[in-house]
């Protein structure tokens, strides 16, 4: 009952009953766990005054597959395949993080030729992360040919992936100490028409979206954060640079050649859901940048480091030379030893700062391992920015946070 | 540029000897304090005028059973961001009193990150706003990345350790 009514009964009523009391009853609104709209497991219970939210509460964890426990009884090595199992849909970086992690604890250098690799294949996953974040907010926001349009590119980056390992989604792509092998023909073909064919789908997408006025209306000052809130949350990644603070671990701790490669850093200015879906929208432009430049002066030379007890060899290695076969026996059965030592190694995932925090006891595993994921540091600001805003706007929300259930929970 | 030295030059005249342990493991400088110093520490770093270390990166814990006294170790991540400078800053706990004050009054990122820490190893945050299990269930009644709780029954003798590279 509105103000004006609540006047008007009270003046109707006898003195003695007392006015009529306004009791705002709250409804409570599951979001999830399973809903089309939450991008994974994980419930949001949200209290609504009748369209709006006026709190919530999310509950995650839902596909913890306890990481970093399984990862304390596992091989250096074998801890590949729990990374791109956390944000996988741009596993190569996870997968390259950790490695260089490893890398870093036991000091090895890896070739140039093998860094640019690296760069080349983690900015291709962060073009299909980017796709799949700005195609479903399209989805989300009603337009689902957008989605259509560049679902085609994603795919195009998933063959490359499998030229280069064999697997598309769980990569498992790369090694300690290098690549599992160079880069193929055909590999280089299908990057190299990805370079011609992606800016025209790219433009495409944008046309259809970033003067759509509907598209506009349902994003432009939704969600947004302050940088010094988002500071406060820990935000890195895209949703941080929306809100204006220009903060990329490929600059500020370059790693695996990042320094040779010439690209700016995309910032929006409100942090709201137009700005985080322009912010990657311009990091994709800026990825195929850094991937042209790589693939133009890709160095020649080997793509794994000169360090056999570490380097699992490749297969034809293993079949016809006897060093090569006892490290890989050794390797595969986890019997080299780490040296001890503590590292924390941050990589700019998909969604933002992802780092490893390492503790060798000296033994073949891990004592203990902790991964930062940026997922679950920014989820919790998620209540916050819905506050006094609609259904349909904590729907667009939460796309444009892109929060993966798999790097939330780990 | 800020260096190590004079990162823990400065902490040392301010805090003298409640902030030991001086390292740098792989050039990231790392210092241990106790846990009436931690929110004193991290409050003078994130207000220092040159300094400015405002972004909590990560807070996590480490068990180390077989360490009478420094059972647990409560381990905060910070960052200058000014500076381009990360930190490590260590607080060691006993099993007997796994009690820390909470972070949450300076980092908002502090909360999710607490009950991560306490859901897996059940350090107690004193203050916490709402220190709940996060990641698994409530109903649980240990902590399981505590070294007590190993992956496989340790008293399995149908294979032979060494033939699994154990």
């Amino acid at each position: 009952m509105v103000s004006e009514e609540l006047d008007i009964a009270n003046k109707n009523l006898p003195a003695e009953q007392g006015p009529v009391q306004y009791v705002n009853e709250l409804t409570t609104l599951n979001l999830g766990p399973t809903h089309p709209a939450t991008h994974g497991i994980f419930q949001n219970v949200l209290q609504m005054d009748g369209e709006k939210i006026v709190s919530g509460e999310q509950t995650i964890g839902y596909i913890h597959r306890a990481f970093e426990k399984i990862a304390e009884r596992r091989p250096f090595y074998q801890i590949t395949t729990l990374t791109d199992r956390m944000n996988y849909c741009s596993s190569p970086i996870n997968n390259m993080g950790w490695h260089m992690t490893v890398e870093k604890l036991l000091g090895i250098d890896i070739p140039k030729r093998a860094q640019y690799i690296r760069v080349i294949l983690m900015e291709l996953a962060r073009l299909a992360d980017h796709l799949i974040c700005n195609g479903i907010l399209g989805v989300d926001t009603g337009a689902f040919t957008g989605f259509l349009y560049i679902y085609q590119e994603r795919e195009n980056i998933y063959e490359i992936y499998e030229e280069v390992c064999g697997a598309r989604l769980t990569t498992n792509m790369g090694r300690i100490g290098g690549m599992e092998r160079d880069l193929s023909p055909t590999a280089i073909r299908k990057i190299k028409e990805l370079l011609v064919r992606f800016p025209k789908v790219l433009t495409e997408f944008e046309n259809l979206f970033n003067r759509n006025r509907i598209f506009m209306d349902r994003v432009i000052g939704v969600g947004g954060i302050s940088a010094e809130r988002a500071l406060s949350y820990g935000f890195t990644g895209p949703n941080l640079r929306a809100a204006g603070v220009d903060y990329d671990v490929r600059v500020m701790n370059p790693y695996s050649s990042y320094q040779d490669f010439e690209f700016d850093i995309p910032v929006g200015q409100s942090g709201d859901t137009y700005d985080r879906f322009m912010v990657r929208n311009e990091e994709m432009w800026q990825s195929l940048r850094i991937i042209q430049q790589a693939m133009d002066n890709l160095p020649e030379g080997p793509y794994y480091a000169d360090a056999p007890q570490y380097y699992l060899p490749p297969k034809q290695e293993v079949y016809k030379n006897m060093e090569a076969l006892i490290y890989h026996f050794k390797i595969v059965m986890g019997e080299i030893d780490a040296p001890v030592g503590e590292v924390y190694h941050a990589v700019e995932g998909g969604n933002g700062e992802l780092g490893f925090y390492l503790i060798s006891d000296g033994g073949r595993a891990p004592y203990r391992l902790h991964f930062r994921r940026p997922c679950f540091i920014y989820y919790q600001a998620y209540p916050e920015m819905c506050k006094g805003l609609t259904l349909s706007d904590a729907i667009v929300i939460m796309s444009s946070m892109n929060v993966i259930a798999g790097e939330l929970d780990a | 540029m800020l260096t190590n030295e004079e990162v823990a030059q400065t902490i040392i005249n301010q805090f003298g000897e409640a902030v030991t342990d001086f390292d740098d493991p792989y050039d990231l400088l790392t210092c241990s304090t106790s846990r009436d110093q931690i929110v004193p520490l991290i409050t003078y770093l994130k207000g220092h005028q040159t300094f400015q270390f405002g972004f909590l990166t990560d807070i996590t814990a480490i068990h180390y059973p077989d360490s009478v006294g420094k059972e647990f170790c409560v381990v905060y991540h910070i960052h200058s961001l000014i500076n381009n400078f990360r930190l490590r800053i260590k607080v060691y706990l006993t099993a007997e009193d796994v009690h820390i004050p909470t972070m949450t009054p300076l980092f908002a990122s502090a909360n999710w990150m607490e009950r991560e820490t306490f859901d897996l190893f059940g350090i107690i945050f004193d203050g916490h706003p709402d220190l709940r299990r996060i990641l698994n269930m409530e109903e649980m009644d240990y902590y399981p990345m505590r070294k007590e709780y190993p992956l496989e029954d340790g008293t399995r003798e149908d294979k032979i350790d060494a033939l699994f590279g154990r």
